[in-house]
């Protein structure tokens, strides 16, 4: 570790871990109650369990791009992080807001949340993805606005290279589109519209800027490819999401109530969607084939490689898959979706915050890289959690075409709850691999306490 | 990549390719604004719907239902429920109001919420006005949502 500051990562890091371990069990619940419907019910119903489950989510990928931003910035810019209490104090202020906002789901019906929390003020609870208490919505503006503040000073004060200005971008991106949650209009379409401001923008803009900066970091880290070459990689892969996104976002207003001319942009943009992802595999693949060193972190460059693979998979595949309007007309809101959507975060932004985690922690504690038996361990883990995200990918998306065939497209569509009696036998497949995914989980876990024979350091 | 592309050049298409598609997007976001009451049903827009929208989201229902397509995909799509039950808002409100406190056993239910009569009567009436959102291609493609 080059600068004393950028240990402040490690707290978050370990948040992030540890909020993905329960976004894994909830998943496992949610998993079961598709096959066994009353499983926990009455005490934690399915939107309950689901809101834990994609909340913890979003919370803990914005613990790890912080904890990602806290540790690759000072480095980068080469001076110590503007104010690493600053990043101490919000650390905390977010774990708490986050924590409160979770028992919150768990402990209390969610409109009796609505009422303590003075919902009524400003309404913005109980839309997917955004059901945080307004409280809870100002928390996180507090908590990002800090954030760039701190890390903003840090960049502008430090060595500028494109790596820190594309994250920076990023996440200016990140706070300034998610004040879109605070418009929630009673005009259904519009807040349909404005809704997928946020999330279209986030998972299909700006956070693939995040993304790309991030990996392009640790691929210079660990392969020792002269910078130039990377940060023209960098430039045209993000100059081609946005270029493909932005108008992409087109793919959402197919059926809510929005012109038709968004059928013809949305198809043709988000066709083209595939390709920044692709880009990242052709760019990873290639540095790592032209690396000048051979890195002792093996399995944190197995976790980039692996991330440009299975976004490219799940974002850019099953993104496709049902992105054309002709196509979206049938599978729109089916278990297609779910497929799409678990491979895509997955592939995306699990892996890449993986990746950082993997090549930074060793370093935060003092060693070039974990001991061989953690990183066999590591490894380990690494396949089992993605192959295991590939079944669920899989399972999915055969139960979402059998659903979208006997509900949607048969010359006798049958009704939704008769179709997803039939679908049970994919469900279970699902959930089985779900379990997979969670020892995976737990042995990533545990690889971060296994004892072993140290690794050398690098020469270079 | 080749010399003959520069990291210059890669960048321009960076700032130009971003600044430029994203005033597209503003620019159809205005037009699809401004033609959104032909379609967006706005005319029925009353109070009693806006506080039946408020009750959707205090209780949660995306959390299992899709709503014109978009939100969970544990429980029917709710987009067409007004069709599907014949036009009826009594019907929708004699489902909801009958959901049994302990569940279904084995069984995927609805919890109960306890509604007041004039609650259900708001919430039907927004299950009502989105019903009345004219979707392009009339979706979704069947009265089974």
């Amino acid at each position: 570790m080059k600068y004393e500051s950028q240990a402040v990562a490690k707290l978050y890091f370990i948040a992030s871990i540890g909020l993905f371990a329960g976004q894994i069990i909830f998943g496992v619940i949610m998993g079961m109650q598709y096959v066994i419907g009353d499983f926990l019910f009455p005490e934690i119903p399915f939107n309950v369990a689901r809101m834990v489950h994609t909340n913890l989510l979003i919370v803990w990928l914005l613990f790890g791009f912080m904890g990602c931003a806290y540790f690759l910035v000072p480095e980068e810019s080469e001076r110590e992080l503007y104010s690493p209490l600053l990043a101490k104090i919000m650390f905390w202020v977010f774990l708490v807001a986050g924590s409160l906002t979770v028992a919150g789901y768990l402990l209390v019906p969610y409109a009796t949340l609505a009422e303590i929390t003075m919902n009524d003020l400003l309404p913005t609870m109980g839309r997917e993805f955004l059901e945080q208490p307004t409280i809870t919505k100002i928390g996180i503006v507090v908590v990002v606005l800090s954030f760039l503040f701190n890390i903003g000073i840090t960049i502008l004060t430090g060595r500028k290279t494109v790596i820190t200005l594309v994250l920076l971008t990023g996440l200016v991106g990140l706070a300034v589109f998610f004040l879109f949650s605070f418009y929630n209009p009673d005009n259904i379409v519009l807040d349909k519209y404005f809704w997928w401001f946020v999330v279209h923008l986030w998972v299909e803009g700006v956070w693939e800027l995040i993304m790309a900066s991030l990996l392009a970091y640790v691929l210079i880290k660990v392969t020792g490819v002269d910078r130039e070459v990377i940060e023209k990689w960098l430039y045209i892969i993000i100059a081609m999401a946005l270029i493909s996104g932005l108008i992409g976002t087109g793919h959402h207003f197919y059926w809510i109530g929005t012109p038709d001319y968004w059928q013809w942009l949305g198809s043709i943009f988000s066709a083209l969607e595939p390709i920044p992802f692709f880009m990242m595999t052709l760019f990873a693949f290639n540095v790592v084939n032209k690396r000048r060193r051979d890195h002792p972190n093996k399995v944190a460059v197995l976790w980039a490689l692996g991330t440009a693979v299975m976004a490219f998979l799940g974002a850019g595949v099953w993104g496709f898959l049902h992105t054309l309007a002709p196509v979206n007309y049938y599978t729109h809101g089916t278990q297609i979706t779910a497929a799409h959507g678990h491979m895509a975060f997955y592939g995306a932004y699990v892996m890449v915050v993986l990746t950082v985690i993997s090549y930074a922690m060793p370093i935060i504690n003092g060693r070039v890289a974990a001991n061989q038996t953690a990183q066999k361990l590591e490894i380990i883990s690494f396949w089992l959690m993605t192959i295991s995200m590939v079944f669920i990918t899989l399972f999915l998306t055969v139960a979402g075409f059998v659903q979208t065939y006997l509900q949607r497209y048969s010359d006798e569509p049958q009704p939704f709850m008769v179709v997803q009696d039939q679908l049970e036998m994919y469900y279970w497949g699902r959930e089985v691999a779900g379990v997979a995914f969670l020892i995976g989980l737990i042995l990533y876990i545990y690889s971060f306490f296994a004892k072993g024979k140290e690794v050398e350091a690098i020469k270079d | 990549m080749r010399e003959t592309f520069t990291k210059g050049m890669a960048r321009n298409i960076y700032y130009g390719g971003a600044v430029f598609f994203f005033l597209v997007l503003i620019g159809l976001t205005v037009d699809t604004v401004r033609s959104l009451p032909k379609t967006d049903n706005s005319e029925n827009l009353t109070e009693q719907v806006a506080a039946g929208k408020r009750l959707w989201e205090v209780n949660n229902c995306i959390g299992c239902h899709t709503l014109l397509g978009e939100g969970a995909y544990f429980a029917p799509e709710l987009g067409n429920a007004y069709t599907r039950y014949g036009e009826s808002t009594e019907a929708l409100k004699a489902f909801i109001k009958s959901r049994p406190v302990n569940g279904i056993p084995g069984r995927r239910s609805m919890p109960q919420f306890n509604f007041s009569e004039e609650q259900l009567e708001e919430l039907a009436q927004f299950l009502k006005y989105v019903d009345g959102v004219k979707t392009a291609r009339d979706w979704p493609p069947n009265i089974h949502g």
